[in-house]
């Protein structure tokens, strides 16, 4: 099994924000195909996990955490930092890896994912892991928890952003849609939800299992500003985030279009790896893809 | 006779008084705010309650992010909705990070009366107390009422608190000091002990006194902190040799199972059990319904007479 990178792109001890928001796309993509290795080692390693929904959000996670937040890794509790709530827990692998590459934690530990003991549970727990924001994995409940951070913020007069990534098959789930209308009802236009819209979910295509179309139509007629992008198209996700941010008195969803298994040939638009891991040859094959 | 009042009022006027003491106390309901009573706190601090409609999944996650902001956030609704509807968002949102949620709800048991089953949630108490890390509460009364939720509110956790609909006679007056997690002792016995719960307190003095007429004394225990059940209390209790429970719940999952567990493992004593029997009720008054599903005084001095029978000699 081939070793993790180790060459972390920050130090603890700033604000990585301020580090980050000079970023070249160059420099972006150079983050997201590290990010990718992560993903292909660490559920590799772990034997089980789920690499595709994990590989098509890994710029649009990027650019969240190296491009846009307010945060310090070093206070994972600063009051005043922005939120990102992973809704689609099952994306874990991706959220560790970013986090590690920030700081958080060492990216050796991300090794030990789904491991006995390890800080690193097979979907998110906040209780364990610093920089994770919610317990994750039962879909459906994330956008609700961030409609929830997003009104203290407002009563708290705090100016913290709330970003929520949702997979395309977890807005299946009535409770997306109950907290899709609550958000417009409340206008909480801090709040930015990201939908990683891969197309497939564990039985297959979207449109056969359980059709969302027309997907932009809805999200508008609940009241939500919204925008579509290409969601492994850096500029275009930079430009979308930073719209959001002026958008007022409604929330904003961006409708990522990605690829599932993105960057890995084998991987690519294959349910299969919604929740398998690659085996020992598989990873060999993905890590020099993406070398 | 003692004076009958509302707990749900109790809790709507009390949820004012924490308003007015701790702005981060914040109330979200669902649709149901005249009748969980917190219609009260939303005429007083409007910015501050949120009415999330008729979407209990969605009130409960955004209580779950308004306390991992730092709020004190309680949601109500009718018990049937909350446990009942959203039992994985209680889980994953508010019982696994042991985020600090107040569900107060309402309407628990059949006491609901003619809207009938759907309406009458008697599963509740098994649902919530399976969850690790909450505390749950059944009070006896409106006073009792007001100081659960005080404690609730200042204590750190999720708590359930459950209220029904009926008003119910007072079993305390106003020096009541409700202690988290402590069985109140409400009559002293030697030939047997009757552990209740919510309205069934009332029915359980009432009982005790028609015994005592009878030559039998019963201990009466209001062991109003369910979850995490006061052991100690009930063990002592066991000393009379005998115990009956009484619960307006499924007698699967709630007071008397929890009760059962305590006593088979630290005093086994013989136990009956006034309960739901393993079926729903159907619509009726309040009091024909105590009465066809056998939660009342009498049925709990039968099942005294019972289970003093079974005693060991």
């Amino acid at each position: 099994m081939p070793e993790l990178d180790n060459s972390s792109t920050a130090s603890a001890d700033k604000v990585i924000a301020e580090v980050f928001s000079s970023l070249s796309i160059k420099e972006m993509e150079e983050i997201s195909k590290r990010l990718r290795r992560h993903i292909i080692t660490m559920t590799g390693k772990a034997g089980s996990g789920h690499p595709g929904g994990s590989l098509s959000a890994v710029e649009i996670v990027t650019t969240l955490y190296f491009g846009l937040l307010r945060h310090k890794p070093q206070d994972p509790q600063w009051c005043d930092r922005d939120r990102v709530i992973l809704s689609k827990g099952h994306a874990a692998p991706l959220l560790y890896a970013a986090l590690a590459e920030c700081g958080y934690f060492s990216v050796d530990e991300l090794l030990t994912l789904r491991q006995l003991d390890s800080r690193l549970q097979g979907h998110t727990d906040r209780t364990v892991t610093p920089g994770v924001e919610m317990s994750a994995g039962a879909l459906g409940q994330g956008l609700s928890f961030a409609i929830g951070i997003a009104i203290a913020g407002r009563l708290n007069s705090q100016d913290y952003r709330v970003y929520v990534l949702l997979g395309d098959g977890e807005c299946d789930e009535g409770q997306i849609w109950e907290g899709a209308m609550a958000a417009a009802h409340f206008k909480v236009d801090n709040l930015t939800a990201i939908v990683d819209n891969n197309g497939q979910q564990i039985d297959g295509w979207n449109r056969d299992v359980m059709n969302l179309a027309p997907f932009n139509k809805k999200w508008q007629a609940f009241g939500w500003h919204v925008i579509e992008v290409d969601g492994h198209d850096f500029t275009q996700l930079i430009n979308a985030f930073n719209h959001a941010k002026m958008v007022t008195r409604q929330p904003t969803v961006i409708i990522a279009h990605t690829i599932k298994g993105k960057g890995v040939s084998f991987m690519e638009n294959n349910p299969y790896f919604h929740g398998n891991a690659p085996n020992t040859e598989e990873v060999k094959i993905a890590l020099k893809e993406l070398e | 006779m003692p004076q009958d009042l509302s707990l749900r009022e109790s809790y709507g006027k009390t949820l004012v008084e924490l308003g007015k003491e701790n702005p981060d106390i914040v109330v979200l309901d669902a649709d149901l705010s005249r009748s969980t009573m917190t219609q009260f706190f939303a005429g007083e601090f409007p910015s501050r309650f949120f009415d999330c409609g008729i979407a209990e999944q969605n009130m409960v996650g955004i209580a779950a992010g308004l306390a991992a902001s730092g709020k004190i956030p309680f949601a109500s609704t009718f018990a049937v909705f909350a446990p009942g509807r959203c039992f994985d968002q209680i889980r994953m949102s508010i019982a696994q990070p042991r985020l600090n949620v107040k569900l107060v709800t309402t309407h628990g048991g059949i006491t609901v009366g003619e809207d009938g089953t759907s309406h009458q949630c008697i599963e509740d108490l098994s649902l919530i107390c399976s969850l690790p890390g909450f505390t749950v509460i059944v009070p006896a009364d409106a006073i009792e009422t007001a100081q659960a939720v005080r404690v609730a509110a200042t204590s750190y956790g999720p708590f359930y608190i459950r209220l029904c609909r009926p008003k119910v006679p007072l079993v305390y007056n106003q020096d009541y000091h409700f202690n988290l997690g402590k069985a109140v002792t409400m009559r002293q016995g030697k030939d047997a002990t009757i552990i209740a719960i919510g309205l069934m307190v009332s029915a359980a003095l009432e009982a005790a006194d028609n015994l005592k007429r009878e030559g039998i004394e019963c201990c009466v225990l209001n062991t109003s902190t369910l979850k995490p059940i006061d052991e100690t209390a009930i063990i002592r209790a066991a000393e009379t040799g005998a115990i009956v429970t009484a619960e307006e719940h499924l007698e699967h999952g709630g007071l008397g199972s929890i009760v059962a567990q305590v006593i088979a493992k630290h005093y086994p004593v013989p136990i009956e059990f006034v309960a739901i029997k393993n079926t729903y009720a159907k619509s009726g008054k309040a009091s024909e319904l105590l009465q066809r599903y056998n939660l009342t005084a009498k049925d709990i001095e039968q099942a005294v007479y019972k289970v003093i029978k079974r005693k060991s000699r």
